[in-house]
């Protein structure tokens, strides 16, 4: 059984999602929690829409059910897990008749989910990016641990919570401390021993002791002048963060922009100087999956011009800085830095990923690799923590003056901001973005399919198609980011998940107007 | 499990109940050709290939469709299963316009390897006449139906392994076609262009259209990479020819995680690599455009700059975004350079995008 929730997996990750698909051939049941009637959908048992941003109603009220009908699993609990009468207090606040108002969904349908979950030997929960594009974001992961905890779907092979992510390779940048808490391999910067560790492996001194900034934070720096200097590697802030208006300002205000890229994008307009940088099939290397597994990334062919390797930059600037780096290779990185500093990667080296990859945590070469986490209920901390967690809105609802809610989220057809898409002919079947709208708005505000309409929000305004599909409810907005005309980053609005920093692409206030 | 036995041209072989003529064989190591059959799909005897004589069977039998069992004795290989196979093959090579001469497939077709095996050097029988239009209009796939041998696997990749949904059998007797939705283009049907249908045709009626012209499959050599787009991670081989560029993509048949599946975006979007618009030098800010620079000037700079910076503000005036589609080994030198170099913990990247 899968239950997939704020996942357009059939768009965004297709070929995990043919998996999927195959197993409800097969007989397996799913159910979908989304407020779009996405392509999934077709292939659910049970199709859920609750409103925009009210996951965590939706899961208290699922674990009210389970928790008042004692349905969950009560000796995983008992045994494996740890907070439950904090939980159960919490969610006890959560009757069905509370959670069936946020949510907007029959508490019979929360009901039947409940049960639906507590009758399956296993359930595997998969999200995406519709959980975490919240103010609340962080609370919404919480609320899935606790509901995959509460039901014993915890180190399972067909269990868990799985997060699909988004890029290619942004499990493996996280891995790599590409993050401003950590070291390569999640070691805290804060804490001297580790701190200590790579001063010795780094062969300097002093490594700084605070944790650094979030992207939001930097641009806020640019604009308070507490930031100076900005290096942007292979990012299109301008067009991927909310609120584009605002994040051109920041931009232009940094007294000093280094871009490294491989296109000329609308943020390398901001730079000061641009490193031209090779390509994928251009440099050997490894990318980490979803699955955490590391595979390798080959060369096979000579970057354009006088563009040179990511990584001979980044140490070539090291180098007229005063610092010598050894490593001269992505595997001499690889095999003599990143797999002897990072312990979950320790048994990874070039020569054992020739073919598949290897999943970590994989602390030594003779470790198969690790396909699934918190095996028989053994969780990295110990026993698993129940975190119980509060529903809250997003930070804009509609409004009479904005009366519609804009989501935002990815088509199949383009990746991100199309700078590599839109370079592979993949406009012919995606030529434009578009602004869906459900039917009943679109006869009620006399918009026809493909006329040209105007979306506004506080932030700003763009002209845009609208598609008329049954895809969206009635008083919802859908909108990509691929197109900087129409790009749903004008709109979107800059408040963030406090801890996480993730800002809520998924829900601001707009309206829409006929032209 | 318990274990049965049956003779296999001669040999006694094990079977396990379930396993069909043609996996026993394929485990005995005794080959018997094969067009239709698809390894994650219902078998479904299609292509009479795989024909094979069973002592006491009126006539042969299609290994992939026919389960094993006990005293079962086969033989693969008669003079009376070589007959058949021929005429087969004859049958196929007249039902369309098989001129490998000017097909993409030449050297990586089924039809020509069993042609060339069976030593069929002249077709008895008279061309049929092929009424389907050839479909060109899209820049990823080319469907030309003079080529079709109606196999059905393009209709099984789409349907039992990707679920798509889109193609389907059509017509009947020798109008028959494969068909996108009510025969419509693959883009006006509800195809999503993951050319699955492409990699398993096993002739030349889907080809891939960015490879056309490009090389022959045997001046291509295979290259082991990882897609560059979604977290999936899927396995491709890139087939590159002999002046380094990619002719096509494939899937990895048996890699982790994709088990031989893509995308539309894995499979065709990695053209961008040749664009015109790639950066290929370092550029310097002058005016309200740019200048190119060689490296030692640019990167001179930037580092003077930031040790400015560095000296005057202190290093928290210094942050970095990392990118989460190049390689770890990037990230891990980024991160490096800001936390060894410059001082500060001030690098992320866009983790939450
Ligand atoms: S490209 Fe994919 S979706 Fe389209 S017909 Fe082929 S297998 Fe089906
Ligand atoms: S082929 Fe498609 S599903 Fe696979 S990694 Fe690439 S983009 Fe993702």
């Amino acid at each position: 059984m899968f239950l997939c929730i704020g996942t357009n997996m059939i768009e965004a990750h297709p070929v995990a999602a043919t998996f999927l698909k195959n197993a409800v051939l097969n007989g397996a049941e799913l159910i979908v929690v989304d407020p779009r009637k996405q392509p999934l959908v077709t292939f659910a048992t049970l199709h859920v829409p609750i409103n925009v941003g009210s996951d965590i109603a939706f899961l208290n009220g699922v674990m009210h059910v389970l928790i008042t009908e004692e349905l969950y699993d009560k000796e995983f609990v008992s045994s494996c897990c740890v907070g439950f009468e904090e939980l159960k207090a919490k969610i006890l606040e959560y009757p069905l008749e509370r959670a069936g108002e946020i949510t907007g969904v029959s508490e019979g349908m929360i009901r039947d989910v409940a049960r639906r979950l507590a009758a399956a030997d296993s359930c595997m929960l998969c999200y995406t990016l519709g959980i975490t594009e919240h103010t609340c974001g962080k609370n919404n992961v919480m609320s899935t641990a606790n509901l995959q905890m509460l039901l014993g779907n915890m180190g399972k092979e067909c269990g868990g919570v799985n997060p699909l992510r988004g890029q290619n390779n942004v499990q493996g940048a996280c891995d790599m401390g590409a993050l401003p808490n950590v070291f390569p391999g999640y070691q805290a910067v804060i804490n001297p021993d580790c701190r200590a560790k790579f001063e010795k492996a780094w062969g300097v001194s002093n490594l700084p002791d605070k944790n650094g900034l979030m992207i939001p934070q930097m641009m806020e720096g640019l604009k308070s002048g507490a930031v100076k200097a900005f290096y942007i590697f292979g990012e299109n802030l301008a067009n991927s963060e909310p609120d584009i208006a605002k994040v051109e300002e920041e931009l232009s205000l940094a007294e000093f922009v280094v871009c490294q890229d491989i296109f000329p994008t609308e943020t390398t307009r901001f730079a000061d100087v641009i490193f031209p940088a090779a390509a994928w099939c251009e440099d050997d290397g490894t990318f980490t999956n979803s699955e955490r597994r590391v595979s390798r990334v080959r060369k096979v062919s000579e970057p354009p011009g006088i563009a040179r390797p990511n990584w001979w930059i980044f140490k070539e600037l090291a180098r007229r800085m005063g610092h010598e780096w050894q490593s001269d290779s992505s595997r001499e990185i690889w095999d003599n830095e990143i797999s002897v500093l990072a312990p979950n990667l320790m048994g990874v080296k070039y020569r054992r990923i020739e073919k598949d990859g290897l999943q970590w945590p994989c602390p030594d070469e003779d470790h198969p690799g690790t396909c699934f986490l918190h095996r028989e209920g053994k969780f990295t901390c110990g026993l698993g923590q129940f975190n119980p967690v509060d529903w809250t809105p997003p930070a804009e609802v509609a409004d009479e003056e904005y009366p519609f809610v804009l989501s935002t989220g990815r088509r199949l057809y383009q990746y991100h901001t199309r700078t590599q898409t839109g370079r592979a002919d993949m406009d012919f079947l995606l030529p434009e973005e578009t602004a869906d709208i459900s039917p009943a708005d679109a006869v009620r505000l006399g918009i026809e399919h493909d006329e040209l309409i105007r979306v506004r929000s506080r932030r700003g305004d763009v002209k845009v198609k609208a598609h008329v599909t049954e895809q969206v409810p009635p008083g919802m907005v859908w909108m990509a980011f691929h197109f900087r005309d129409a790009c749903a980053n004008w709109l979107t609005n800059p408040v963030f998940d406090p801890a996480t920093q993730t800002a809520e692409y998924k829900a601001c206030a707009v309206t829409v107007e006929k032209i | 499990m318990s274990h049965t036995m049956l003779q296999l041209n001669g040999m006694h072989v094990k079977f396990e109940p379930g396993q069909s003529i043609l996996d026993v064989a394929t485990n005995s190591g005794i080959e018997i050709p094969t067009l239709c059959y698809l390894k994650e799909a219902a078998p479904t005897g299609a292509c009479r290939m795989c024909m094979v004589e069973v002592a006491g069977a009126r006539s042969l039998v299609a290994a992939c469709s026919t389960p094993a069992a006990e005293g079962m004795e086969i033989w693969t290989d008669s003079e009376r299963v070589h007959r058949a196979r021929k005429l087969n093959i004859e049958l196929l090579l007249a039902s369309g316009e098989h001129d490998c001469l000017v097909c993409e497939a030449n050297g990586n077709c089924r039809l020509q390897d069993l042609a060339y095996k069976y030593g069929i050097i002249q077709v008895r029988f008279p061309r049929s006449f092929h009424p389907h239009q050839k479909e060109e209009e899209n820049p990823f796939i080319i469907r030309d139906f003079s080529r079709c041998i109606l196999c059905g696997r393009c209709v099984q990749a789409c349907n039992e392994v990707m679920v798509n949904r889109a193609i389907s059998y059509g017509y009947r007797g020798s109008h028959s076609k494969i068909v996108a939705g009510t025969d419509q283009s693959y883009f006006d049907s509800d195809c999503v262009f993951c050319g699955q249908c492409v990699q398993v045709c096993p002739v030349g009626a889907l080809v891939e259209r960015k490879s056309r012209y490009r090389g022959r499959t045997w001046e291509l050599k295979k290259v082991r990479t990882t897609c560059p787009y979604c977290g999936v991670g899927c396995q491709l081989w890139l087939h590159v020819n002999d002046e380094g560029r990619i002719a096509k993509v494939t899937a990895v048949e048996d890699g982790a995680p994709n088990k031989g599946r893509l995308c539309v975006k894995g499979r065709f979007a990695y053209d961008f690599i040749y664009s015109e618009d790639r950066l290929t030098t370092p550029l310097i800010k002058e005016g309200e455009g740019f200048r190119e620079a060689s490296w030692d000037e640019a990167l001179d700079l930037v580092a003077t700059k930031f040790t400015e910076i560095k000296e005057k503000y202190g290093p928290d005036a210094i942050a970095g975004v990392s990118c989460a589609r190049s390689i770890n080994e990037d990230s891990y030198q980024m991160q490096k350079l800001f936390r060894s170099v410059i001082g500060t913990n001030n690098i992320d990247h866009c983790a939450r995008t």
